[in-house]
């Protein structure tokens, strides 16, 4: 079979998986948010956390509650890498260092995964299963319950309660991830990724040299670092160490396993709002750049380009042989797509234009189809926005699934969009002034060096967490100035967001008429796609320009 | 009632309390069972597919090894200069020298002169050494991977490699070819991933034959 057909067949094998996900998964998350009901299970942990379960909070109460958790979870992962010694199963290591540790608890709680350290070397098994797995879950969670919250601000009317944080967060633990979780880590191990709890083991090659094999919780990990599109790596090579990701089958599945989520919410959302067609078009459009993505990168990495690559004879350096170009541009498409972060091959080696192609899929918001929750909030600001143009067009008042959009409704959605931009580009253009954050970069004399630099603030703000890894980030200056845009990029668009949720229910819905914008039909896609790559587009173009675009033209 | 009440403070409790239960739940309680029944169906992957020489562990399936001698020589730091041990079949050249302890790839761009001047000297030693041009060469055999573990090569390096392995070793170039065979992988299911020949075992197996 040719490279080409090969490769075809493997993106549609995934697609082929994830839509068979679609409808079963979609609606079961449906019912888990929907349901009045609390399993034996729930019953005794809402009695054990002190909370009402058939108490449904307003938005800014739901707000305190994602904030509180979230602050609990930094402080905690903050202390558990600090007196790592002193506990059990560290290893041996020592305590985190401060700014590495506060990077580390900032970007683990902002299911950002971005990963200054070196896992092999800095990490315990305590530290990466009782606090860095933990936030796997939460982090993914309250993505999710806040996406929604959204939709309940959409399918609500005349209410100002948009339903209880801990209810949501706790069903989406035991009942969502948990449980695929389970299955998960044994297929993985099946597959032959480790779960053990040895340290380093020295062994006598054949060549009789000696080797270090390290050990390690790694599936139970793994499975969740892709589900929670959290991506950060029990060891320092990600989904590319042959532990974690042992072999094509075990490739195909945590590229299905970082996108099931995102995808499927959107046949929540559907359901949810009683229109199953608004979660088949925001699907198309997710999925529509996603393939495009797919394509560019795989087109680039299969060219080769570069004066290295030419001479090595193909775009291999950084490349596993067991997956090459196709399997590993697939990977990197998904991973920077859904704010996972996770690599299965190392994006700085990428060709300049196969590099760039992931860097502004990342650039988009997260949104193609984005994060666990994230995706789908993401996208339907996106949406609020694309009604809101077309609105304009027409002169009319613009409405989204029968709420209209009015000035408060805009104001919200365009802090929202700005927000993100803002970390980025002010982040990466103090880090380009100060000349001990330029001192970090690997591939100096050149527009890569200022990719590095672009693409680590782009991959924090958006919450995505892969990185061009040349880049020494374990400074403080890179720990403190990218722990705060994964706070920032985070949290503040999540504020407004419920912000908006809580806007959008309070509303009494308007009738449907001749006049109304049909937003699941085709041209609505087009425009939908349309926005989200003119307003990121032009947002970016001129820091595309002086890296990837400078190195690849 | 109380949980739509409480104010921030209110809040943080709930927060601590619900941290402290998720993290016995998901955090403690879930690796040890998955760790448990992983031990018991699947013994040998959870523990990392290792093989035995001589019934002590000599490495695992999944994890390349480095093929190298000592030169004799220092380099300006005081390390010793490794060079490919010609009784091997060679590995992709690594970031990290096969230390599993710190996995790794070299991060090096597109364009980077370093890498570009790294891929020339990788590809005139291979030439070299397995006594063809330059332009056979593989990419695999001058490019660093992504883990710097990577256990496996391309089937057309293993190829290049079988005339220099039945030479060292005094077997027929069938022989070798064999074992070549028997350690080489197509895609799975016919279109997932590269075909790829696995080093590890093919040097084990090579070891016992002698």
């Amino acid at each position: 079979m040719s490279d080409t057909a090969a490769g075809l067949l493997q993106v549609g094998l995934l697609v082929l998986l994830l839509a068979a996900a679609y409808r079963p998964f979609g609606g079961y998350m449906a019912r888990v948010y929907s349901s009045e009901k609390d399993n034996r299970v729930e019953k005794v942990t809402y009695k054990l956390l002190g909370v009402d379960s058939k108490a449904d909070q307003t938005w800014a109460v739901y707000a305190r509650s994602v904030l509180a958790f979230s602050a609990v979870g930094v402080i905690l992962l903050y202390l558990l890498q600090r007196f790592q010694a002193q506990l059990p199963l560290s290893l041996g290591l020592p305590n985190v260092e401060q700014g590495s540790a506060f990077n580390t608890a900032a970007s683990f709680v902002s299911n950002t995964n971005w990963q200054g350290y070196v896992p092999e070397v800095t990490m315990g098994h305590l530290v990466q299963f009782a606090g860095l797995a933990v936030q796997n879950f939460v982090s993914a969670a309250v993505g999710i319950v806040v996406a929604i919250a959204l939709i309940r601000g959409f399918s609500r009317s005349k209410t100002d309660r948009l339903g209880n944080f801990w209810v949501d967060l706790i069903r989406t633990v035991l009942r969502v991830l948990l449980p695929i979780a389970v299955v998960g880590t044994l297929v993985l191990v099946a597959m032959g990724v480790v779960q053990n709890f040895s340290g380093m083991h020295e062994v006598t090659t054949v060549a009789g040299q000696t080797q270090n094999i390290p050990g390690g919780p790694v599936a139970s990990q793994e499975i969740i670092k892709e589900l929670g599109t959290n991506g950060g790596g029990f060891y320092n090579a990600n989904s590319a160490h042959p532990f974690e990701n042992p072999n094509p089958l075990s490739d195909i599945f945590e590229i299905f396993l970082l996108l099931v989520i995102p995808v499927c919410l959107t046949r929540t959302f559907g359901v949810m709002v009683k229109d199953k067609k608004q979660g088949y078009a925001i699907l198309g459009a997710m999925g529509t750049i996603w393939a495009l993505f797919t394509f560019s990168a795989t087109f680039f990495e299969n060219q080769g380009a570069g004066t290295a690559a030419r001479a090595a004879g193909a775009a291999m350096e950084g490349k596993e042989t067991r997956f090459g170009e196709w399997a590993s541009a697939l990977f990197a498409t998904s991973t920077t797509g859904t704010s996972t972060g996770a690599v299965n091959s190392m994006h700085d080696s990428y060709t300049a234009l196969g590099g760039g192609t992931a860097l502004f899929h990342m650039m988009l918001g997260e949104v193609t189809p984005g994060g666990t929750g994230s995706g789908l909030y993401g996208m339907l600001v996106l949406a609020v926005l694309a009604v809101f143009v077309a609105g304009l067009m027409v002169g009319r008042t613009p409405e989204y699934l029968r709420k209209k959009i009015t000035a408060r409704e805009m104001k919200l959605v365009s802090l929202y969009i700005l927000t993100t931009p803002a970390i980025v580009l002010i982040g990466t253009a103090i880090a380009m002034g100060l000349e001990t954050a330029r001192a970090s970069i690997l591939n100096t004399g050149g527009p890569h060096g200022f990719s590095e630099v672009l693409y680590a603030f782009t991959s924090a703000g958006n919450n995505n967490g892969s990185a061009f890894a040349g880049i020494s980030a374990n400074t403080l200056f890179y720990n403190t100035a990218l722990g705060l845009a994964m706070l920032l990029g985070r949290f503040v668009p999540m504020m407004l967001v419920l912000a908006l949720a809580g806007s959008f229910a309070k509303q009494q819905p308007v009738p449907v008429t001749q006049g109304t914008l049909p937003t699941h039909k085709a041209l609505f896609v087009t425009m939908l796609v349309g926005v989200v790559l003119i307003v990121t587009g032009l947002t970016y173009f001129p820091a595309i320009t002086l890296g990837p675009l400078a190195e690849g033209l | 009632m109380a949980s739509t009440r409480r104010g921030a403070l209110g809040q943080l409790a709930v927060g601590v309390r619900a941290m402290i239960v998720l993290t016995v739940l998901v955090g403690v309680l879930y690796p040890l069972v998955m760790t448990g029944v992983s031990q018991v169906l699947f013994n040998d992957n959870a523990n990392g597919s290792m093989f035995q020489v001589d019934g002590k562990d000599a490495g695992s399936d999944l994890i390349g090894q480095a093929y190298t001698r000592d030169t004799g020589q220092k380099d300006a730091d005081g390390n010793a200069i490794m060079e490919a041990d010609p009784k091997w079949f060679q590995t992709r050249p690594s970031a990290v020298d096969y230390d599993a302890g710190a996995s790794s790839g070299s991060n090096l761009g597109p364009n980077n002169a370093d890498l570009l001047a790294l891929v020339e000297e990788r590809k005139k030693a291979v030439a070299a050494l397995e006594q063809v041009d330059e332009s056979q060469v593989p990419a695999d055999a001058v490019t660093a991977s992504a883990s710097g573990l990577d256990p496996h090569i391309s089937p057309e390096y293993a190829a290049l490699q079988v005339n220099r392995i039945a030479r060292e070793r005094n077997l027929s170039v069938d022989q070798v070819k064999q074992l070549v065979e028997d350690n080489t992988q197509g895609r799975t299911l016919g279109f997932l991933g590269e075909p790829r020949v696995n080093v590890v075992t093919l040097n084990r197996d090579l070891a016992e034959l002698n």
